[in-house]
């Protein structure tokens, strides 16, 4: 395999949970809801899928488990930025630091065992014959398909159904929404709660494809970099595909420099998809400064039912 | 409905109450908007609710929750040593939660302490790098200024995305903070590494000179001054000059500040600077008052802390001075809980859901039950 299509296989790998997570964060704030709990719902995902797996031996079991706790921790944050309507902000930093606090603790019995397994792989072995498109899509695990399926299925849903229409409505104009019947607090409900758990299996997939083992503190930033990318994907499934891929591929490029030698000390090349996501974020600014940049006009604005009389 | 007690304010509906036949009563809740100061006792009683929802994960483990929390509250406030170290771990969360609460009066939120925090402590280490034989007093007032600087900086590079390109402060900081660490393990493990250090990834130590005076034997250090005054500082700007004033009205009402004409962008960037430099000066303070030398995790968390610390004291001067010790004692009687076995997350854990009943309670507050015919 030459050097492109290992990248190529890498960037698919390290983007996949970001892809996962950008997903649940579109999902989230398309319904208007800010979900800066990213990296704690991921830490929670991940850490819930090690300890079930190790514990159980069994991989749907641990998945399954991930969702659910991360959905219950959706909708605790659902119940305080929509029935409260509590700061949106304070919401998603305390869920990541209780995520954090949590998954170390709840962690550190199984700090270190190795998973049972990995991923299973879906072995398309007719593809083995074409070289680079056999070489990426022939061994691809079954998360990263679904990822896959789940962009297709996402854009369709909030682009061309009813239900996407609502979805939007209520993230653009909960009154307007409120007003032509659609339930504004049950839709931010739901799509709050199926959004966190996205975003913990996005933390599943990191331990299950990318790094075989828990450690303290995994993500390492990705859960934010995935609010970034929400951005960057002007709250767009399939830019998100592209998004999360562009950054898998320049996480990957640094450990792929490293091993062909390069001067440039390691530290510095693991500094690139944080500096590269404030750079993208300046420049997407910069062109869209005059321009609607897409996001949900309500994004982080509780929607108060006006007082009748 | 009728508007709630004379006043006039927007009081609206949760939920409509439904139009049943048959029940006499039925309870609606209402929410007041008028209702924004939250009472005194809701920090208090979100520590309780956090102690409580904590006690839960600790018994699942198979420990008692009041052992667990004796140790705790003994190892932190119990002995003289004990205390000691607590309020050593307070002065980087006094100095970062002042900086955090100025950029929050404005909603700036800066999430990057840490990474301001670090970058502050490497500056200080660089002037004992390269200005080895300066005399005490010139030695830690370079320190002190390349600290803060290096701080200010690092706070003006999330400030300027914001103002000029529109770009999220909470990302910008964060990312940076990520960056800080990965410069911090640059320098630890390459250039500034201690030749006589056996391999072990740090500076060389700090002579007596490029380190701050500290109280008797104790570890406690002059950094407490620091922060003392920096408080009191914020606390007269704040009350006494235009320049609070102004930052008193963005809080208040942004759109009304921007139509009377406040400068909103240099507000923005002036917080920043201030915020990054006090995170600086506390970890100028960490190595030259602590660990008397740059290594790696010299911040165990402080800049996350700091955010709970500032928002648990409503962002007011005497009340960071209470939270920080109390957050202070959090960490210490985290770690003595490792004595029997138990991880020092659980000061983490219990720091997250502090701040999640608190967000809550601070609502909850506006809500009233109302009862109708």
């Amino acid at each position: 395999m030459d050097f492109t299509t290992q990248l190529l296989i890498a960037a698919i790998s390290a983007g996949t949970p970001l892809l996962l997570a950008t997903l649940g964060g579109i999902l989230n704030e398309r319904a208007g809801i800010i979900q800066l709990g990213a990296e704690g719902l991921m830490l929670m995902g991940a850490v819930t899928t090690c300890i079930v797996y190790i514990r159980s031996g069994n991989l749907l079991l641990a998945l399954l488990a991930a969702i659910a706790v991360t959905a219950v921790l959706g909708m605790v944050h659902s119940f305080l930025c929509v029935t409260l309507r509590a700061n949106q902000t304070m919401s998603g930093l305390a869920m990541t630091l209780f995520g954090s606090g949590l998954s170390a603790y709840l962690g550190k019995s199984i700090s270190g065992l190795p998973l049972p397994g990995t991923s299973p792989k879906l072995n398309l072995s007719w593809l083995n014959g074409i070289p680079v498109i056999g070489d990426i899509f022939g061994r691809m695990d079954y998360l990263t398909w679904f990822s896959l399926l789940l962009v297709l299925v996402l854009h369709l849903l909030i682009h061309h159904t009813s239900w996407g229409l609502h979805l939007r409505a209520v993230g653009d104009s909960p009154a307007t929404a409120d007003v032509m019947g659609i339930r504004v607090q049950l839709i931010r409900y739901s799509y709050v709660t199926a959004g966190a758990a996205l975003i913990g299996l996005a933390g599943a997939d990191m331990v299950l494809a990318y790094a075989p083992t828990w450690n303290e503190g995994l993500t390492a930033g990705r859960g934010w970099i995935a609010v970034g990318l929400v951005i960057f994907a002007r709250w767009n499934p399939l830019r998100a595909l592209f998004c999360a891929y562009f950054f898998g591929a320049l996480d990957s490029l640094g450990f792929r420099i490293q091993l062909l030698g390069s001067v440039v000390p390691s530290y510095f090349l693991k500094m690139i998809p944080y500096i590269v996501t404030i750079l993208v974020l300046m420049y997407l600014g910069y062109r869209n400064r005059n321009k609607p940049s897409g996001t949900p006009e309500s994004l982080g604005t509780p929607y108060v039912r006006e007082q009748r009389f | 409905m009728s508007p709630k007690n004379g006043s006039n304010s927007a009081a609206a509906v949760l939920e409509p109450a439904p139009a049943k036949t048959g029940k006499r009563f039925s309870l609606r809740l209402e929410y007041d908007s008028s209702r924004t100061r939250s009472p005194w006792w809701s920090p208090i009683l979100s520590v309780i609710l956090a102690l409580l929802l904590c006690a839960i994960f600790i018994a699942a483990n198979g420990m008692s929750p009041v052992t667990v929390y004796e140790k705790m509250f003994r190892g932190a406030f119990g002995t003289s040593y004990g205390f000691t170290e607590t309020m050593v771990k307070a002065i980087p969360l006094l100095l970062c939660g002042l900086g955090i609460a100025v950029a929050y009066r404005i909603s700036v939120w800066n999430i990057g302490a840490e990474g301001q925090l670090t970058v502050g402590a490497m500056a200080a280490t660089a002037v004992t790098i390269y200005f080895p034989d300066l005399p005490s007093f010139w030695s830690i007032t370079l320190m002190l200024l390349f600290g803060t600087a290096a701080g200010a900086l690092w706070g003006l590079m999330t400030a300027i995305p914001r103002t000029h390109f529109g770009v999220n402060e909470l990302i910008t900081s964060l990312m940076l903070n990520y960056v800080a660490l990965l410069a911090l393990d640059y320098v630890v493990f390459g250039p500034w590494k201690d030749p006589k250090g056996f391999n072990f990834p740090g500076s060389p130590m700090f002579t007596a000179a490029q380190s701050l005076p500290v109280l008797g034997t104790t570890r406690l250090h002059i950094g407490l001054i620091f922060g003392l005054v920096a408080v009191v500082i914020y606390y007269l700007m704040v009350k006494f000059t235009r320049w609070g004033y102004e930052l008193r009205l963005i809080g208040a009402n942004p759109t009304a500040a921007r139509y009377a004409g406040i400068h909103i962008k240099r507000h923005i960037i002036i917080v920043m600077l201030i915020s990054g430099g006090l995170a600086g000066i506390a970890g100028m303070a960490e190595v030259s008052g602590v660990t008397h030398k740059l290594m790696q995790g010299i911040s165990p968390g402080y800049g996350y802390t700091a955010i709970i610390v500032a928002w648990l004291a409503k962002l007011n001067p005497l009340g960071l001075i209470i939270t920080s010790v109390l957050f202070g004692g959090l960490i210490v009687g985290g770690y003595s809980v490792q004595t029997i076995g138990l991880p020092s997350s659980i000061s983490e854990m219990l720091q997250g859901s502090i701040l999640f009943f608190l967000i809550a309670g601070d609502m909850i507050h506006r809500f009233r039950i109302r009862r109708s015919a």
